[in-house]
């Protein structure tokens, strides 16, 4: 099975401490500093949508936001163009780039105390070709996840719990009993 | 790009009728050609367009970061998909809604194309279509099959083709309508899509139905093509026609629409817009873009020899049994209700849904039924709630909702006795907002979020006014709340700020030699009866004192109006004049750059709004200071204008909106040439040596436009004004001074 657009959310730790309007100044200087690799094209505002996507930074291969889906703000990295390489090359490139946008958003909120979650993350297969929201989809994940998993953590104290509403994407959400390391994962 | 766009194919096949396959298999071959360079830009551009794909802000990799202008490296940039606009660069997917009906299943598939291939937002329009962004142009056949896998169609969403057929949500169970038109928007539709005569227009066509007159609806009245249900009785049978009326039309200059036919039997409707198009096709302009809506050919004929040109037409066409066909059963029940009828609940207490109950239900024609609008902000949904949405229309309704050209969802056949539990319902999926058509339901284009035209942030105005009045809503007087508030990022009128009671539309100024993002505010606009009135602009205003202008406009309403006194005719009684005095303040002490950067920003945008560092030349400041002079008299005549036609002074307000072209015009060539007379003919002469051979004045998306408005004016100067005529003069003349005002910044900024 071929994973591609892989998203990782990571979610704020507790309430968010940040006014969300502020995460648009950040992606702004963002994209105008190349503070992160790639096209970058525009910041999108959907903070007036409920449990929406908040604040996104638009990019050509991916998207960063941060988003409030089911009313919890987190960092969500999307991987929107095909990656070579194997499932773990592309899950592993969602999950540093999704650590590495937490890192530089706890230092820019350093002093407003703005921290993720170190505690687990949400992983999306955003694709419903390559991967329906199936029994069969989950049977034959569940092993390449849990070897990547294994090996992106560095260590097995983690489970998996998958999503269960069958028109939403395939996704799982992983629980870690060891904090994440944000610096070994980025 | 998706890794499965092949798989889609396959996946969907015997579920897309053999013609949508075809249609789409050919879209495919046609995106392969262009890739390969066998297709030329501008014809693929038109393809596509025609297939609802379009373009995006950026699309020509150019962006402004807020200190310099740069270059966005897509990978393919040699490539383009239509002149200036990069391959890799997202864009827009229009999708079709043919009177706004959609089934569960259809909002369930919406939900998972703007998962996948959009920014997990789908968007509804004014035209009751929706709108997904930042797609790839490769993306656009999976996504289409998808669609058309639930009987939804992208063709003609764009490009110069009969657009989406809007049609009245209520349509059907309204206690005041004339009857359903709901199967004949759906039979136009059907008739018109891919129809031959309909192929080659100059400009896009837009047909709309109403059922009945007093309400917006539908909208009717600014429709290329308007139709509104109305009933006779003919030897004591009731039959049904419709009033259609033509060359109606929004945009830079708004028309109102003209009657054709005050009666026309149902079966002549579709032979009759078949012959419309015919004659749009042949008669229509072709080259100059910005004359080529149907309502500059009405115009220019009058709209007898326009009947008579399309009767003509008629009476040559070829015997179409789908013209009665398609309306066959028109007059059954189109909908059944799913529960038993009840009656409606009291709120007991609860505040939130007793507002609810008061704004965003509406009583049926049907006794025990009862619609209720999911009002949503800006006209954007998530997924989740795309899929919410479909779980709440199939538990209490046989899947009957709409959505409406304020931008909403409107759920019909809702038995009374379930109103209080889908209200819980909608409320979890946070969909539960009251203030249905009320003040806080704004209106916006997608303005400089998106569009490539958008010069203010009309949607950045909209959620910041949402977000002020959200907090007040229902302590506001009434009459405040029932106002509309419609905005456009530029002057195109995407927003309909036309009729709205107070509109907005986007324009730059210079302020202490920087741009600044402004608002023209536009009063006198009417909403109801199927926007019965167009409004003009009093006065541009900074966009961050736009909040402080609402204050003040409906402030100064509540103040000053008579008892029960609509809006629109306090703004006719007090006349633009008062209210102007009323904001003029905030177009004065205006801060420098360095004392408050945020007012030379955009809301939610922190780029500095200028293109780049203007300067000030001494040797430049006295041309500069003889300019600023002259377009100050400029508008002041064209707000002169509109009081002249308020006072019922036709001939003198059109002149006087001509000599404030002129003046403006005479401004731009004085800047090269300061011996220019005021003699017209000089100036225009000039104007066009100086400004329209050289190319300079042309707007980089309309071209001649502007500049056409005043060789037109001059040419007619002597043509006697009738108060709609001065009303386009009014219109133009503003339009004009703001293409004025660019090309100056343009060319100071250039000249460094």
């Amino acid at each position: 099975m071929e994973l591609q657009h892989v998203n990782v959310k990571i979610l704020v730790d507790g309430d968010i401490t940040v006014d969300p309007g502020r995460f648009i100044d950040v992606f702004h200087r963002w994209i105008r500093e190349g503070v992160i690799e790639g096209l970058l094209i525009d910041v999108a505002d959907y903070r007036h949508v409920p449990h929406g996507p908040g604040v996104m930074l638009i990019g050509f291969d991916f998207d960063y936001s941060m988003d409030n889906a089911g009313g919890n703000w987190g960092m969500l990295y999307n991987h929107k163009s095909p990656l070579d390489g194997n499932n773990d090359d592309r899950l592993s490139t969602a999950l540093k780039s999704a650590a590495q946008a937490c890192k530089l958003l706890e230092t820019e909120f350093a002093d407003d105390g703005l921290k993720f979650s170190r505690q687990g993350f949400e992983l999306i297969i955003n694709d419903r070709a390559l991967a329906p929201n199936t029994d069969e989809t989950w049977d034959a994940c569940q092993p390449i996840l849990q070897s990547f998993l294994k090996s992106a953590l560095g260590h097995e104290e983690f489970e998996l719990q998958r999503e269960s509403e069958p028109r939403r994407r395939f996704g799982v959400t992983v629980e870690t009993k060891q904090p994440l390391d944000f610096d070994a994962l980025a | 790009m998706k890794a499965s766009n092949s798989l889609w194919k396959e996946r969907l096949d015997g579920q897309l009728s053999a013609q949508m396959a075809d249609e789409l298999d050919t879209f495919e071959m046609e995106i392969d050609l262009r890739r390969q360079g066998k297709v030329d830009e501008k014809v693929f551009a038109e393809t596509r367009l025609r297939r609802g794909a379009y373009g995006q802000r950026y699309d020509n990799g150019q962006r402004y970061d807020g200190v310099e202008t740069r270059q966005l490296a897509f990978r393919d940039d040699a490539e383009t998909k239509g002149p200036n606009t990069a391959w890799d660069a997202p864009g827009m997917q229009r999708i079709k809604i043919p009177f706004g009906g959609m089934t569960p299943d259809q909002l369930e598939v919406m939900a998972e194309l703007a998962e996948e291939y959009s920014d997990g937002i789908a968007h509804i329009t004014t035209r009751q279509d929706f709108q997904l962004h930042f797609v790839h142009i490769e993306d656009a056949t999976a996504l289409m099959r998808r669609l058309a896998a639930v009987g939804i169609t992208t063709r003609e969403a764009c490009g110069n083709s009969v657009r989406n057929v809007t049609g009245c949500p209520f349509a059907g169970v309204c206690a005041d309508e004339a009857f359903d038109v709901s199967p004949y928007a759906d039979a136009l539709t059907q008739f018109l899509l891919g129809h031959p005569d309909a192929q080659n227009f100059g400009r896009k066509f837009k047909p709309s139905f109403s059922g009945c007159h007093q309400h917006s609806c539908g909208l009717a009245a600014m429709h290329d093509m308007g139709m509104t249900a109305v009933t006779r009785e003919v030897d004591g049978e009731t039959k049904r026609g419709f009033r259609v009326v033509v060359g109606g039309g929004l945009g830079t200059v708004p028309y109102q629409a003209k009657v054709f036919d005050e009666f026309m039997a149902p079966e002549e409707l579709l032979p009759i817009a078949q012959a419309m198009s015919k004659v749009f096709a042949k008669h229509g302009e072709k080259k100059v873009r910005s004359r080529a809506r149907i309502k500059f050919l009405v115009a220019n004929w009058g709209i007898e020899k326009f009947r008579e040109t399309v009767l003509e037409e008629r009476a040559k066409l070829e015997h179409d049994p789908r013209w009665t066909e398609l309306i066959e059963g028109a007059e059954g029940e189109q909908e059944t209700p799913l529960n038993p009828p009840g009656d409606l609940p009291e709120s007991n207490g609860d505040v939130e849904f007793g507002h609810w109950l008061k704004t965003n239900i509406r009583t049926q024609r049907q006794d025990g039924y009862f619609t209720a609008t999911v009002a949503l902000p800006l006209g954007d949904m998530t997924a989740d709630q795309l899929r919410s949405l479909a779980d709440i229309a199939r538990k209490f309704t046989n899947g009957t909702i709409r959505t409406t050209v304020e931008q909403n969802f409107v759920i019909r056949w809702v038995s009374g006795a379930d109103v209080s539990a889908l209200y819980q319902e909608l409320a979890a999926a946070g969909l539960g907002e009251a203030g249905a058509g009320a003040i806080l339901d704004i209106v916006s284009c997608p303005g400089t979020d998106t569009c490539k035209l958008g010069i203010s942030s009309s949607r950045g105005l909209a959620a910041e006014l949402r977000k002020r009045l959200s907090e007040k809503i229902f302590e506001l007087d009434e009459a405040i709340q029932s106002l509309h508030i419609k905005i456009s990022g530029c002057f195109n009128s995407c927003g309909q700020h036309h009729v709205a009671d107070i509109g907005f539309y986007g324009v730059a100024r210079g302020v202490h030699g920087y741009k600044v993002p402004h608002f023209q505010v536009v009063l006198g606009g009417q909403w109801e009866e199927n926007a019965g009135s167009y409004g003009l602009p009093i006065v541009a205003i900074p966009s961050k004192r736009i909040p402080d202008a609402v204050e003040r406009i409906t402030g100064y309403y509540l103040k000053s109006r008579e008892k029960g006194e609509q809006f629109v005719h306090f703004v006719n009684r007090v006349g633009k004049t008062k209210i102007r005095q009323e904001l003029d303040h905030l177009t004065q002490n205006l801060p420098e750059h360095d004392a408050d950067p945020d007012f030379y920003a955009d809301w939610a945008d922190p780029r500095e709004y200028t293109t780049g560092d203007i300067g000030k030349g001494e040797c430049a400041g006295e041309v500069i200071s003889a300019y600023e002079f002259a377009m100050s008299d400029a508008e002041r005549m064209v707000f002169n204008a509109q009081v002249l036609l308020e006072e019922g002074g036709s001939q003198k307000a059109g002149e006087e909106a001509y000599s404030a072209m002129i003046k403006s015009a005479k401004a731009l060539v004085q800047i090269d040439y300061d011996d220019v007379s005021n003699d017209p003919d000089e100036v225009v002469e000039e104007f066009e040596e100086r400004f329209c051979d050289t190319g300079v004045f042309y707007d980089p998306f309309a071209g001649p436009k502007f500049a056409n408005y005043l060789l037109a004016a001059h040419k007619s100067a002597a043509t006697p004004f009738t108060a709609e005529s001065a009303h386009y003069r009014i219109e133009e003349a503003q339009l004009f001074i703001e293409a004025v005002h660019s090309c100056y910044t343009k060319e100071k900024t250039t000249a460094g």
